[in-house]
């Protein structure tokens, strides 16, 4: 993809100033099918629900700062897990790189003028709003808002009081959205590529998002049925889950984790996707071994579908769901550390520019080798027996969610951040907010490990003594990571407002959305661009500087 | 940690170790990669970087290794779970009742306790019922933990190797005192457990027999 040389003032007014329709405002947003505007709405939104989440997880942090009570009691405590979990999991992080980043930028990326079903991409953010606000509904009706854990085990989700059902609605809902988004995406990537786009020109987050969106159509239906399974178990008394009513607890563990486990692989994809887009970026060379990523990323979709019955191993399975269940959940480590390797490779003989983008993915790379590998301690049946259930499992989740998707979501978001407002951030500012969030992240999670080998249940409201020191630990690195997590944000919303105005390409990214105008346009492209090379051909790079890019 | 209190601990405990080892080699090895790359290949000391597409020996090596070193972590942890599974045929045997939030235990002569004593050495089989949601029996000195539900009987056993008091967990999220149902396993020499097994009949006006009677 060389460069064509362009001014950097706007030629024609961005998907900022004018949209695909008439209205100004708000409703020029929320009536808006342009993708890009659909982006932003849906970054918004997740925002606003991650920094709710966030405060939810502050507070569990400060309870369990020392045993016994400390300023909540043991149900709000339970409540308060609850909504931490089902907000982080379906509102930010499901959502948060394909519908967000996604959106914004599959179609540019593939040189096409918006996703093949606009109005579907409209009404996909509309389920998610309103599955959003159904989830937080349940705080607000008598009762209290669930209880349950985010996996709303039966038999204790049939008998507590709190609000299930608009949680599980919620699920429902955001599944719907879920999907329509994965089937828009599949259809477009087959469909709206650029004369000359073709599959192995297709720069690696298209690809991790292929391969999520196949996962989010195929996987998701299945939270729906269970969902309608537990509706007619309540309403007609048929007996499929409460074994009060003949039904089988272990049964909707499966079904439970029949979606949930891919849905891991739909929330962690599309961020090795970031990562694959930015190490060559910055690095200022090809990716290494473009292929092999751009497989495993299929192969971690396949595989991934096949091992959920790893969260069940002291469920009491018969020795051939054990046996079957570890093996596969090794095989799927293969692809995670085919990319791993691949990624660390490709900063050899760069000439690298350790810009935040970077170095958010340097922390992803790191934090993520740490969730693989314990998860690897986790597969193995003998260990996992003993760490299944204590905070260890808690620590292992959020080093990949978090440390993972997390960093990944922060990295596309300062990757971008240019592109999409077309001003940048002030980058000493985002330097230090990397350092202090790496580094709470960290003390805030790894402590986890330690106590959970030693035997401490995760989902405890209360503690014995012997693990206080742990607790202590990472809840001072709750406190620095949102302190990290504060400076990031006003730092992004400052540039937005205020910060410099940037030229079309200040990475030197060689991927389709750095040669249109910043902000893009409605329709992304003045005239469709026609591909000529691989999307990391950084060989012409110099040639193309001394035109004046 | 590393203290062997049953038969599960030490094994489980070596292949922790051994995953944890292979692990941090190349954890160490992929960060100082990483970082040394960054430093030596900055923009500044390497401004004009070379275009390397691939290297199929390469990804050959790492996908084979990690695949080979994978079977062995896996074949380990398969052989450890099917010493779980193996339940001695002379081991004692205990019916755990769970209820929110508590436990209880019985013995094969019917003598009930909300806390569980037992000879040490001896194989103990744990026969696990719930009376209303899930719970899980979790000893986590002995490596022990088993789902608990109410429609379906779930078993574990453990061979503890030193006498003293070990926590017994609730693992499973079971509402609002869950981090509160913990009871206490007293690992007792042999002669101490018949001792107190024979008190504790008498006062229960059971016979101290320790074998259920054949139905």
């Amino acid at each position: 993809m060389a460069h064509v040389a362009m001014p950097v003032d706007k030629i024609e007014p961005s998907y900022l100033e004018v949209t695909t329709n008439t209205h100004k405002g708000l409703l020029g947003w929320i009536l808006s099918v342009d993708h890009k505007r659909i982006g932003l709405l849906y970054l918004y939104t997740m925002l606003a629900f991650f920094f709710v989440a966030v405060g939810f997880g502050f507070m569990i942090r400060l309870e369990l700062i020392s045993p016994g009570k400390t300023f909540i009691d043991a149900q709000t405590y339970n409540q308060f897990f609850t909504l931490h979990g089902i907000i982080m999991i379906f509102l930010f992080i499901i959502p948060g790189l394909p519908a967000v980043f996604g959106n914004f930028f599959l179609p540019i990326m593939i040189g096409a003028k918006d996703v093949i079903f606009p109005r579907v991409n409209l009404l996909s953010w509309y389920l998610f709003i309103t599955g959003g606000l159904v989830a937080v509904a349940g705080w607000l009706l008598p009762g209290g808002s669930a209880d349950t854990g985010w996996m709303f085990y039966v038999p204790y989700s049939v008998r507590t009081t709190t609000n299930v059902l608009p949680a599980l609605t919620a699920a429902f809902l955001l599944g719907f959205s879920s999907i329509l988004t994965g089937i828009n995406f599949i259809t477009t990537i087959h469909r709206m590529r650029a004369p000359g786009m073709s599959w192995f020109r297709l720069p690696l987050f298209i690809w991790s998002l292929y391969a999520t969106a196949w996962v989010q159509v195929l996987a998701t239906p299945i939270i729906g049925i269970t969902l309608a399974l537990v509706i007619i178990e309540r309403t007609l008394g048929v007996g499929i889950f409460d074994p009060v009513l003949g039904g089988d607890p272990v049964l909707y563990q499966h079904l439970f984790w029949i979606y949930s486990h891919p849905a891991v692989y739909i929330m962690i994809l599309p961020a090795m996707g970031i990562v694959s887009e930015i190490i060559p970026v910055f690095a200022r060379r090809t990716i290494f071994g473009y292929k092999f990523i751009a497989f495993s990323s299929i192969a971690i979709a396949f595989f991934g579908s096949l091992v959920w019955a790893h969260h069940m191993f002291t469920a009491g399975m018969s020795d051939t769901a054990m046996f079957v269940f570890s093996f596969i959940t090794f095989i799927v480590s293969i692809p995670s550390a085919i990319k791993v390797f691949n990624w660390v490779s490709t900063l050899y003989k760069g000439s690298i520019q350790a810009d935040p983008p970077l170095l958010y993915v340097l922390s992803f790379i790191f934090q993520f080798s740490i969730g693989g590998f314990t998860g690897l301690m986790l597969g193995a049946l003998s260990v996992n027996i003993h760490l299944q259930d204590t905070s260890f499992v808690v620590a292992h989740f959020h080093y990949v969610m978090f440390g993972g998707t997390g960093f990944g979501i922060f990295a596309a978001m300062h990757y971008w951040f240019p592109k999409m407002f077309g001003r940048m951030y002030n980058m000493k500012v985002a330097t230090w907010a990397w350092a202090i969030v790496t580094f709470g992240y960290n003390l805030l999670y790894f402590p986890m490990f330690i106590m959970g080998y030693l035997g401490m249940p995760r989902r405890y409201y209360d503690y014995l003594p012997e693990f206080q020191p742990y607790h202590f630990a990472s809840t001072i690195g709750s406190w620095i990571l949102i302190l990290g997590l504060i400076i990031m944000f006003t730092n992004l919303f400052v540039g937005m407002r205020r910060g410099a105005k940037t030229p079309k390409n200040p990475w030197g990214g060689e991927t389709l959305e750095w040669t249109t105008q910043t902000p893009p346009i409605v329709e992304n492209f003045h005239e469709v661009p026609t591909v000529t090379t691989g999307p990391y051909d950084y060989s012409e790079y110099e040639v193309a500087k001394k035109e004046g890019t | 940690m590393f203290t062997s209190s049953s038969n599960f601990t030490n094994d489980v405990d070596a292949l922790f170790v051994y995953i944890t080892a292979l692990s941090l080699i190349v954890l160490i090895g992929i960060t100082v990669a990483m970082i040394y790359f960054v430093i030596r290949y900055s923009r500044k000391r390497n401004p004009v970087p070379k275009n390397i597409e691939g290297n199929l020996t390469l990804e050959i090596l790492w996908t084979g290794i990690p695949l080979l070193l994978f079977i062995s972590m896996f074949y380990f942890g398969w052989v450890g779970y099917k010493d779980m599974r193996a339940i001695p045929d002379d081991a004692l045997q205990i019916k755990v009742t769970a209820r929110m939030w508590q436990w209880s235990f019985e013995y094969p002569n019917g003598l009930k306790t909300d806390t569980l004593y037992v000879p040490v050495s001896k194989p103990v089989r744990v026969d696990l019922h719930s009376m209303d949601v899930n719970h899980a029996f979790f000893i986590p000195a002995f490596r022990v933990k088993k789902d608990v539900y109410p429609n379906k009987k779930n078993d574990a056993w453990f061979q503890s190797e030193k006498v003293g008091r070990y926590d017994i967990a609730c693992a499973e999220y079971c509402g609002l005192n869950h981090s509160y149902m913990y009871s206490a396993v007293h690992i007792m020499e042999q002669k101490a457990f018949d001792q107190w097994f024979a008190d504790a009949s008498k006062k229960a006006n059971l016979e101290p027999k320790l074998v259920a009677q054949t139905k």
